[in-house]
């Protein structure tokens, strides 16, 4: 507890996890080599360490100056109204940025202490890591057996019936498509299309499940089953998801960063902005900033 | 005050109620008037299109009549005995030709879209430029065609020499700029939610273009090549150009120097000519080749809603 050895056991033991991370990141690891960076982690410790991470398109900030820890195996959210930045922070964090040519990121984006900006970093490597789920469900215009199979396929993970089956079990839609795998994905209500798609994602092992508004465009009880959903999935996965729905921050999340669009003197410019960043019921209950408070009592809109 | 109230409001939605009423009835006079005559000039110009198109059908039908029979196909042209030539050289040449312009119009066609929709930067200029020129090319006569083929496939830096693969590849030329810019509007087609969804799994871009947007778009891109193909069947005008001859009796070989021939120039050549056996074979030549462009058109049309993706 208090000898210096212990403390370089775990300092080694972080470089060494570092190490693995870049390996993973920058190059084709071998299937049998691949392992979750944070499969073995206790919950909480910290997955992305973001240092003044900002977002410009085409020279105009969308965000700016945002860091965070955000821990293994915990729901994180992401809520504050609508421009203020969330989808475009949480695109950083598996550089769906950069399929928009004109988007621009600052700062550190740590990812296991590895900055995934970084010159070593494919980012193709990234997204294998950290996946996402999208507002509206993207299935693809394949049958649903298909739908899954595509990422083991791709990325040549073994056994690919097999984690068809277990990807669809672990998002709840087993029992009910097991006996029309064969049908088009385009068949099932929005609500199956979206546990489609996180079945999709957890089909090739992430690390991460970054998911952006996954039940904006859901009626209740479909919300509601995917909020069960990632209750479940965070035993296995770590999660951070944009709502705009506070309550479904409050009832799923561990923790919550609030952000605004912050204007400058001249009214010109617009950019989002963290304001506060705590486990969730401190957001909600006792919130440390005012304009947290005033979000999250519905003062504001 | 408060008896007041009930009264206004009453009157207020009384209003609203009237407003509402008169918005919704029957727009009446000239606006009306207007629509109807547009209507009718809409339907004039369908009706001009479609009665063109059987007069044609009608007209060559009857005129071909006598000489509708399998000797038509089976049957290679004569001056001899009129009555029994037909068209076959004609039709293999033309099968040849097709064939050709699809095996080099289908992959450079399709590679191209690929290029200038996934991979180009849009905001560069060597870009904007082929893009530019792929969209004028479409616009480009034919017989302009024929002359860049006679000067550059036929002599010049290619110097194949008057043969039928010649008049494939100036079939092909002609046809490409369509095929692109029919890959390209079927491949635009497929929502970039697609492609994210592909991309966030950790696919390359070349596995979400091959996997996923090329076989979302076959069915558009395969439309495309079919009306490509039906205008490269029907065109004469660049191949009497790059050598296909009028008059040929045995059945051409792609790259032989013999000569070849293809529908439309036959039917060309049979016009031409003085007797009356030769007229009526060039209207049930016109007759066949309707039939094949129609069947060709309909299976495009049928393609493309049979396969249209609901996104
Ligand atoms: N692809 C893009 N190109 C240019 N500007 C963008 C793009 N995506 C988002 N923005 C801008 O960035 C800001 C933040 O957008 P976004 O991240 O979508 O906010 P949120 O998800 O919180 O509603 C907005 O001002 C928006 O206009
Ligand atoms: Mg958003």
């Amino acid at each position: 507890m208090n000898s210096n050895g212990e403390e370089g056991k775990v300092e080694s033991q972080m470089t060494a996890k570092k190490k693995s991370t870049e390996k993973a990141l920058s190059r084709k690891i071998e299937v049998a080599e691949r392992r979750l960076p944070s499969a073995s982690e206790a919950v909480g410790e910290p997955v992305f360490g973001l240092e003044g991470v900002g977002v410009s398109y085409g020279g105009k900030v969308a965000v700016r100056d945002v860091s965070m820890t955000i821990g293994a195996k915990e729901i994180t959210a992401l809520i504050g109204p609508s421009g203020c930045g969330k989808s475009t922070l949480l695109r950083c964090l598996n550089r769906m940025n950069d399929l928009v040519p004109s988007a621009e990121v600052f700062g550190k984006c740590l990812y296991h202490g590895t900055d995934l900006y970084g010159p070593e970093v494919d980012p193709v490597e990234v997204r294998k890591l950290i996946g996402m789920v999208f507002q509206k469900p993207n299935p693809f215009p394949k049958s649903i057996y298909d739908n899954i199979a595509f990422g083991p396929k791709v990325l040549g993970l073994p056994d690919v019936e097999e984690r068809v089956e277990r990807a669809l079990r672990s998002a709840a839609l087993w029992d009910e498509v097991k006996d029309r795998l064969d049908d088009n994905a385009y068949g099932m209500s929005g609500g199956q299309q979206q546990r489609l798609c996180i079945a999709r994602c957890i089909a090739v092992d992430p690390d991460v499940i970054l998911m952006d508004e996954p039940c904006s465009a859901l009626d209740p009880i479909s919300s509601g089953k995917i909020e069960d959903l990632m209750l479940e999935l965070k035993e296995d996965f770590s999660i951070v998801i944009v709502t705009h729905n506070m309550q479904q921050a409050a009832r799923v999340s561990d923790k919550t960063a609030f952000l605004i669009v912050e204007l400058d003197s001249t009214e010109e410019n617009r950019w989002g902005q963290l304001v506060e960043y705590d486990e969730t019921e401190k957001i909600f209950t006792n919130p440390a900033d005012s304009r947290t408070e005033d979000y999250v009592t519905g003062k504001v809109g | 005050m408060f008896s007041e109230m009930p009264e206004r409001t009453r009157l207020a939605t009384a209003g609203a109620q009237a407003t509402v009423a008169s918005n919704l009835q029957r727009q009446r006079g000239s606006e009306q008037l207007k629509g109807n005559i547009f209507f009718a000039l809409l339907l004039l110009a369908v009706a001009f299109a479609l009665i063109g198109l059987i007069a044609l059908i009608v007209q060559s039908a009857i005129k071909g009549a006598p000489a509708f029979g399998l000797n038509l196909i089976t049957e290679g042209p004569s001056t001899i005995n009129p009555e029994d030539a037909g068209f076959r050289p004609a039709i293999i040449g033309s099968i040849y030709l097709i064939l050709g312009v699809i095996l080099l119009v289908v992959p450079i066609g399709v590679g191209s879209a690929i290029y200038l929709e996934e991979y180009a930067d849009g905001t560069k200029w060597w870009n904007r430029l082929i893009e530019l020129n792929v969209q004028n090319l479409a616009g480009v006569p034919s017989i302009i065609y024929g002359i860049l083929g006679l000067a550059f496939i036929v002599r010049g830096p290619l110097d194949l020499g008057f043969i039928l693969a010649a008049g494939s590849l100036t079939l092909a030329l002609l046809v490409l700029p369509t095929v692109i810019l029919a890959s390209r509007e079927a491949i635009r087609a497929v929502p970039p939610s697609i492609r994210d969804g592909s991309l966030a799994l950790g696919a390359t871009q070349w596995q979400t273009i091959r996997r996923q947007v090329l076989p979302a778009s076959i069915p558009g891109m395969a439309t495309g090549v079919i009306l490509a193909v039906s205008r490269a069947l029907g065109e004469a005008a660049p191949l009497l150009l790059v050598g296909a001859a009028q008059f040929v009796t045995f059945n051409p070989q792609p790259f032989s120097a013999d000569g070849y021939s293809a529908m439309p120039v036959l039917i060309y050549n049979y016009a031409l000519r003085p007797q009356d056996e030769f007229r009526v074979l060039a209207a049930a030549g016109v007759v066949i080749m309707l039939i094949v462009l129609l069947l060709l058109n309909s299976f495009a049309v049928w393609l493309r809603n049979r396969y249209e993706q609901q996104w």
